[in-house]
């Protein structure tokens, strides 16, 4: 019984980062239609600039301070810069300059950082009260994927500029007409995107360490978490993430052994895109002619 | 009375297809200006110009600034609200969100509590349901909605494109009294697209008549209405 | 010639004799050139051959037929391995792989098709990406390792070629005599290619990929063609899979990861979307660009590739072919 417990347990931990990974697609989405492919590179990409400066000296959480705006204006330039012109072009048009960035990102790491796996540090002290439980990393990246979800949420739910961002997303037409600058919005859920993965990317560094290839499964399963939860409801992708955790982690343990995760996640997807495009919760919007 | 819309030469295109061939129009400030026409004439593609929301040439002059040219959202933040056609309504969004949207780029938060009083207490159906999903109303309702949300920018002029579209007779007739309402009593002009040639003459005060992208026929709307081709064409009889 | 005055126009284009002989020439060269290079160069040359398979393959489904795929490596993949258990395990010839090879990753690729059917757009690309992620855990799993080799792979014997021959000094060895197996094959996946996409069906897959609703109001059987596209499209990369684990003489789990498939994309974008004649561009671009930028560092050539998948969305979004057939217009037409 504690073994599965254990495993639930873990599988929750890994679940915030797929949460977070997929809130960050969610956010995406939502706003421009579109599934960012980078997301895991641009992430990654975060996780070094905090290794960088945690090794020019910062203190840990000024550095994760530090990246999660850096990132954030990062995410904020690339929509402006190299998206606003291919806003309007086919699908197939920006899924390959998605890949683009997913190749540039990955290979910029590598160039910058070099290919060698280094450790980086969890904020959180080793170990809690309940024993072996589940370890004092775990427990914090969860919290700290909560605290993210809530402060977003109160974002897009509570202020005028939340509200803005929703109303572009949905109907961009409609929100120029009440003067909201959409250009504009699209880059900033492009910012909220990137910082958000910055944040995953930092919590879960600690566990797989940093290197450039640190998150293709993850964004594997950010998506898996993305498509349970339906693709355009944020509370659904933080729910599918810790689903899809918590699965992984029993499937790997109990059923399929830890080899074929990657094709676990696959399964995952196909299964759901074909049965359920929606997802668990994704709502069909409702529209009277 | 100043003019508050100054439009020469006014071109649209598709793309590659001329839509408007050069047309003129005034409208003067507090006044109801209709732009009549069949399907197809260029009414939408007139408004849609104004707002910048499609390719054109010319000069548009709002309240003595020239507006060609520029972005959308701009043009609303001087003071111009759209009603587009198909209402345009945020429908996963609220009632009483779509209508906060509406005074996005006001700052004077007072004002904007006021105006939001006044919108239900014209259209107490909106009241009703203001915590309700916009895509879930009625046509008229999301019509009382949508020019709502416009009115809400507290705009010097409202555009309106074809308010009477899909909607039911009697609340047709509510409607523009309505808008005849908020026109007399807060002084919003306006420049009504219509295709229901009848109401929109009863409602405005001047009108014009689109034909294939030209300005066919201009003038007050009595004489419109006395007009041969007018009766003919648009009004049936 | 008529009395007519004095200044004549030259014509702009080239007359018809002079492009003939070009022609020629360029078809000697062909069959020259393995002889004129050293082996490794020739190796190379294979690679580009097989490669414009896979390209083309790609292309059928995306380009043609708009159905995004990020998973063509798995195709690959099947192809390859297809062709090494064969090969090792039942000691087939290594012509006789080919076949089966295309036969299974048709079936595969029909699967795939129908989830596809009901995913478009960026659902699709994300499905196949899956796909392609999950390829190398799946070929190194333990459980297979028998057939597959697990995490070592499969290594080949190249086939000797079956007479001797000179040309330059050089011997037709095993690379040149791989050569012109792979120029054969290549030239027919083209020929089929191209009969394929130049009728029926090729309108069919581009009335699909441009206008769904009216392709299926006019009778364009979706599933099917969607289907049969993928199947096709899947075949034809399995194919190059195959002849390619011949030419390379090894196959393993951590050859055909997604960045192949990325690889593949590059090559379709690069050569021209919807183009049969740009997959060579493709495959030339993708098989030497590393080697060049190889040079300036290990991440260079990823770089590279980001960068030119992005600037050819903006500048050239039909690629070098869309680029060669200006030209051309522009040689045959009189100033």
């Amino acid at each position: 019984m504690e073994a599965l417990i254990q495993q639930v347990v873990a599988g929750l931990a890994n679940g915030g980062i797929y949460a977070s990974m997929g809130l960050a697609l969610v956010m995406i989405y939502q706003s421009t239609h579109h599934i960012n492919f980078a997301q895991g590179e641009m992430a990654m990409f975060s996780t070094f600039i905090a290794w960088a400066l945690l090794q020019a000296g910062w203190p840990y959480w000024g550095a994760f301070g530090a990246t999660v705006l850096i990132s954030f204006a990062g995410g904020l330039a690339i929509q402006r810069i190299i998206l606003k012109p291919v806003e309007k072009a086919p699908v197939l048009t920006n899924v390959i300059v998605f890949i683009g960035l997913l190749v540039i990102f990955n290979s910029l790491a590598g160039w910058i950082f070099d290919h060698t796996i280094k450790p980086f540090p969890s904020p959180f002290p080793k170990f809690t009260g309940a024993g072996k439980l589940i370890s004092g990393h775990d427990l914090g990246s969860i919290a700290v994927m909560l605290v993210v979800l809530a402060l977003l949420y109160s974002f897009l739910r509570f202020t005028p500029a939340g509200l803005a961002m929703r109303a572009a997303a949905q109907n961009p037409e409609s929100a120029r007409l009440v003067g909201i600058r959409v250009s504009w919005m699209l880059g900033v859920g492009w910012g909220l995107s990137a910082a958000i993965g910055a944040v995953a990317g930092m919590m879960v560094a600690p566990v797989v360490y940093l290197d450039p290839n640190m998150m293709g499964g993850i964004l594997l399963y950010g998506f898996a978490a993305a498509l349970l939860g339906g693709i355009d409801n944020p509370w659904g992708a933080v729910i599918g993430g810790f689903i899809v955790g918590v699965l992984e982690n029993l499937l790997g343990a109990y059923v399929i052994g830890t080899e074929l995760k990657l094709t676990v996640a696959l399964v995952l997807i196909v299964t759901f895109l074909t049965i359920k495009p929606n997802g668990l919760f994704g709502k069909a919007v409702v529209t009277r002619v | 009375m100043a003019r508050l819309l100054e439009v020469r030469g006014l071109t649209a295109f598709y793309g590659e297809t001329q839509a408007l061939f050069g047309i003129d129009f005034d409208l003067e400030e507090g006044g109801i200006t209709a732009l009549l026409g069949a399907n197809g004439a260029g009414k939408t593609t007139t408004l849609r110009a104004l707002c910048g929301a499609v390719k054109m040439r010319g000069s548009v002059r709002f309240a003595d600034q020239a507006i060609e040219g520029r972005a959308t959202e701009d043009i609303a933040r001087m003071g111009v609200a759209h009603v587009p056609d198909g209402r345009g309504t945020f429908s996963a969004l609220t009632v009483e969100e779509n209508l906060k949207l509406g005074a996005y780029t006001r700052r004077d938060r007072a004002g904007v509590a006021a105006d939001m009083k006044r919108m239900y207490a014209r259209f107490p159906r909106l009241k009703e349901r203001r915590a309700q999903q916009a895509g879930t109303l009625s046509g008229g309702e999301q019509q009382m909605l949508a020019i709502s949300r416009a009115l809400m920018l507290r705009p010097r002029l409202l555009l309106l494109d074809e308010p009477s579209f899909g909607l039911a007779p009697l609340m047709v007739g509510e409607i523009f009294a309505i808008l005849g309402e908020i026109n007399r009593e807060e002084g919003v002009s306006m420049l009504l697209v219509e295709q229901n040639a009848s109401l929109a003459l009863e409602l405005a005060g001047h009108a014009y008549l689109l034909e294939t992208g030209a300005i066919a026929l201009s003038g007050p709307s009595a004489a419109l209405r006395r007009d041969e081709t007018v009766r003919k064409a648009y009004l049936g009889y | 010639m008529t009395g007519t005055s004095a200044t004549v126009v030259p014509r702009a284009g080239l007359p018809k004799p002079v492009i003939l002989a070009l022609a020629l020439a360029g078809l000697a060269l062909i069959f020259i050139a393995p002889f004129l290079v050293k082996n490794y160069r020739v190796f190379q040359f294979n690679l580009v051959l097989i490669y414009a398979v896979a390209i083309l393959g790609l292309n059928i489904l995306t380009g043609y037929n708009g159905q995004i795929s990020l998973g063509h490596s798995a195709f690959y993949a099947i192809g390859a391995y297809c062709a090494a258990i064969l090969m090792d395990r039942y000691e087939w010839a290594y012509w006789a792989t080919i076949a089966p090879a295309a036969v299974i990753c048709f079936g595969v690729g029909a699967l795939m098709g129908f989830p596809a059917l009901r995913l478009g757009g960026h659902y699709l690309a994300l499905a196949t990406l899956a796909l392609a992620l999950a390829t190398p855990q799946l070929l190194k799993y333990k459980k297979i390792e028998g057939l597959t080799g697990g995490v070592q792979g499969i290594v080949l014997n190249k086939p000797d070629p079956p007479f001797t021959f000179e040309l330059f000094g050089s011997a037709l060895n095993q690379d040149r005599w791989l050569y012109f197996m792979s120029l054969a094959l290549t030239l027919v996946m083209f020929l089929i290619a191209w009969n394929l996409l130049r009728g029926r069906v090729g309108r069919a897959l581009i009335a699909i990929r441009d206008h769904p609703v009216a392709a299926a109001a006019m009778g364009v059987n979706l599933p099917v063609y969607k289907s049969l596209a993928f199947g096709v499209s899947a075949a034809f990369t399995g194919v190059a899979g195959a002849m390619g684990a011949v030419v390379v003489a090894f196959v393993a789990p951590d050859s055909f990861s997604s960045f192949l498939s990325i690889t593949f994309l590059v090559g379709v974008v690069v050569g021209g979307l919807g183009s049969i004649s740009g997959a060579i561009f493709g495959a030339v671009f993708i098989q030497f660009v590393p080697n060049i930028a190889d040079h300036i560092s290990k991440s260079a050539p990823w770089a590279i590739y980001g960068v030119f998948l992005i600037v050819f969305m903006y500048v050239m979004p039909g690629g070098v072919a869309a680029l060669a057939h200006k030209l051309l217009q522009r040689m045959k037409s009189a100033s």
